[in-house]
């Protein structure tokens, strides 16, 4: 049911961890759904140094959590802010369509996990305004 | 080659060979339609009635009770709606269980669209349907009881005597969903007090696409499949011929020897859950401890999904399936779980393991040294055991 990229991803998944003394930390999702996605993010120079997660749920669930933490390792805070559910399935080469929620986890996990280093930081936590833009954007760029 | 341990049976079997050949001639040499005249179809129709003697002799009815279907979902409809559309005069009301097969529960919620009401009765924490409930909840317009002989997730297997015993002194038709019980339980239908009972061949080492309804003498039952006057004018069609002769092997050498045969897959099955629960703990066992088929093992490991589970199980070229919402086309956890009363987390971390004749003690091994280092793996990515261990 999975591709070659996901399958790689859920058994050889990459950044797995519990990151001691995190900068920020974001857990979504819920064990009634079957899905909990946690993401930890140290922060230099408002880069993501290094990404780390811990995931309780499917397939799909653990390899978005692989692949989200690989995209934004790297990435300025803004432009691991606009990393989005589609540019993770994207890069995963697609997930079966009863599975992007977990994509859709992953992106939100970002989020949070920005958004609590914001905190810390005593800064204003970015609003999930331009949503439906980045969404536009990246599925054209999936494409 | 890649290493296969099938441990799925309650999925399916694969067809035995003594089935196989019993049914290849029925293919392309003697291909007759049992409804001609002539002698090459002769041949056909009394290959049928071999088999539906076969199936009667299996369960303790008599020839003329058997009715071939397509498989254990047409029996299960045919029964319940055509006792439900052939009492609609004398009665609206069904009573079921909450953990019976879709078969049984979708067809009666069909009917309750159609303007029947549905008694979906509780079971206790291990699976079982109380007798005394089924008592307490017939009431004068009440046309069917239907109640499965056991579970196909948990195993748990039902009091149908004692059901069928009350519903019999209430002179209400009783219907089992037989379909894993085949070849697991000994199984009289006289003795049992059973009116109708589906049974299902790829499930006991026959084909797949191939069932039958057992239908007691003067039980009142319209029809499902309307056509032809095959199957004594209650179900029309061409008979699927070589599929009848396979079900008819296959139930004869699935019943020849029940308990001999159960002992040997009983004998692995306790080795292996035993083992399992030795070796991972925060792992429990759902259904019931000695009520359920020998063959079957579902647990739930606490703190991971069970998907995840079924997909590290296949690389290492395991076959099992699991209750996980996550894993079900609808995002729905086991309706079987949540109704014996387990969180929904924890429905998400079953595993069934459901052994056969494919396997040996070899395979037994095999899943013990595997399946903990899978848990353990899944474990160390997961927040909520971390949670739990951080936090006692």
């Amino acid at each position: 049911m999975y591709n070659e990229t996901v399958m790689d991803h859920f058994m050889n998944p990459r950044n797995v961890g519990e990151m001691t003394d995190p900068d920020g930390v974001g857990e979504v999702g819920n064990p009634v759904c079957g899905d909990i996605m946690k993401i930890f993010l140290r922060i230099r120079d408002g880069r993501v140094e290094d990404a780390t997660f811990m995931t309780f749920g499917c397939g799909a669930a653990i390899a978005s959590s692989s692949m989200a933490t690989e995209l934004i390792r790297g990435k300025t805070l803004e432009e691991a802010w606009e990393i989005t559910n589609t540019a993770v399935a994207g890069a995963l080469q697609g997930l079966p369509p009863q599975k992007l929620h977990c994509s859709v986890l992953a992106e939100e996990g970002i989020h949070a996990a920005i958004n609590d280093y914001r905190k810390k930081q005593r800064l204003e936590p970015w609003a999930e305004t331009a949503r439906a833009a980045h969404e536009e954007e990246a599925g054209g760029d999936a494409e | 080659m890649k290493k296969l341990v099938y441990m799925d049976h309650a999925a399916t079997t694969p067809v035995k060979s003594e089935v196989l050949d019993a049914m290849l001639p029925y293919f392309s040499e003697q291909f007759g339609n049992p409804s001609s005249l002539y002698a090459l179809a002769r041949v056909s129709k009394e290959a049928v009635e071999n088999a539906r003697a076969q199936v009667a002799s299996a369960i303790g009815a008599s020839p003329d009770e058997i009715f071939f279907t397509a498989g254990g979902s047409e029996s299960d409809n045919w029964a319940i709606k055509g006792t439900a559309f052939a009492n609609r005069k004398k009665g609206d009301h069904i009573i079921t269980s909450a953990i019976e097969h879709h078969a049984v529960l979708h067809t009666c919620a069909y009917l309750e669209t159609q303007g029947f009401s549905v008694t979906y009765l509780p079971v206790d924490r291990y699976g079982l349907v109380s007798p005394k409930d089924v008592e307490e909840a017939i009431t004068d317009r009440t046309i069917l009881v239907t109640v499965m002989a056991a579970n196909n997730e948990i195993g748990t297997v039902q009091p149908i005597r004692e059901i069928g015993r009350i519903t019999r002194e209430r002179g209400v038709p009783f219907h089992t969903d037989a379909v894993q019980a085949i070849g697991a339980v000994q199984i009289d239908v006289t003795e049992d007090a059973i009116d109708m009972l589906s049974l299902s061949g790829h499930k006991f080492y026959g084909p797949k696409g191939i069932g039958a309804l057992y239908v007691r003498k003067g039980i009142r039952l319209g029809n499902l499949v309307h056509g032809g006057g095959q199957e004594r004018r209650r179900r029309a069609g061409t008979e699927n011929i070589p599929g009848i002769v396979g079900l008819g092997k296959a139930i004869e050498m699935a019943t020849a020897d029940i308990p001999g045969h159960t002992a040997k897959i009983a004998a692995m099955r306790d080795r292996l859950c035993a083992g399992i629960l030795d070796a991972v703990p925060d792992t429990l066992l759902n259904g019931h401890p000695t009520l359920r088929l020998p063959n079957n093992i579902n647990v739930s490991f606490r703190y991971i999904e069970g998907e995840s589970i079924l997909l590290m199980l296949d690389a290492h070229g395991i076959c099992a399936s699991t209750g996980s919402a996550c894993s079900s086309a609808s995002l729905e956890p086991s309706h079987v779980l949540l109704a014996v009363g387990l969180p929904h987390e924890t429905a998400h971390g079953s595993l069934r393991l459901t052994l056969g004749d494919l396997n040996a003690d070899g395979d037994v091994d095999y899943v013990l040294d595997v399946l903990p280092k899978v848990v353990e793996r899944l474990r160390s990515m997961s927040p909520l055991y971390a949670a739990r261990k951080g936090g006692v």
